[in-house]
């Protein structure tokens, strides 16, 4: 079972100077809420931000990850 | 499965795509959503009064393998305008909220009578579904 904890790793440690917040939003294990700050963001689309996040996981999401719920910023 | 079904499957998808200036693929239906993402983008469209496609992936475990391969996009629902990908339930309520979706649509957007967002702060599918059903009641 996925944590939220295991989550904020995976995006931190592959997408460069991404920091993530994440939490269980349901407390099941499998539906997750992230926000992820990142200065790859900056200049790209909200659907180009989303799938860099996603990426990280691949099929994962949908499977193991029934779901994760993202927002994305680029550092102020 | 052979090839073709697939191709057939992913230029039915294409086509409904091409053909719809506004088209969800969710699961459920926008009466019946089967789940809450799909639930509160259906309601961020139905707040602006938008006029949509919906198509139901649930029966078919094909049109949703197909539509991700066509959209690099992994999860459900989503929603095109014009032939682009805009998003899945974060990115069209972000974009509902900042008042972006009524624009991409083409629609006016009074932000001084806009009606309460569909889905606000952190809370459990169940309760933003239930405000959805309310909405759709």
């Amino acid at each position: 079972m996925p944590n939220a904890e295991e989550i904020k790793q995976r995006i931190e440690a592959a997408i460069p100077g991404a920091k993530a917040e994440v939490e269980d939003w349901t407390g099941g294990g499998d539906h997750f809420r992230a926000t992820v700050t990142a200065p790859v963001f900056q200049g790209r689309s909200r659907i180009a931000q989303h799938k860099l996040v996603y990426e990280v996981f691949g099929q994962e999401i949908g499977g193991r990850i029934h779901a994760l719920s993202l927002k994305t910023r680029s550092p102020q | 499965m052979s090839d073709t079904e697939h191709n057939q499957i992913r230029d039915a998808i294409q086509k409904a795509i091409d053909e719809h200036e506004v088209i969800l693929f969710m699961k459920g239906t926008p009466e019946a959503p089967a789940c809450g993402f799909s639930a509160r983008t259906v309601a961020a469209l139905q707040a602006l009064q938008a006029e949509f496609a919906a198509v139901d992936i649930l029966p078919d475990p094909r049109i949703r393998q197909e539509l991700s391969t066509i959209s690099q996009w992994p999860t459900i629902p989503q929603l095109f305008v014009k032939g682009e990908l805009v998003g899945g339930c974060d990115i069209v309520v972000e974009m509902y909220e900042s008042g972006e979706l009524a624009q991409a649509l083409g629609l006016e957007h009074d932000s001084a009578s806009a009606p309460e967002p569909p889905a606000g702060e952190p809370q459990p599918l169940a309760r933003g579904l239930t405000q959805v059903e309310n909405r759709l009641g």
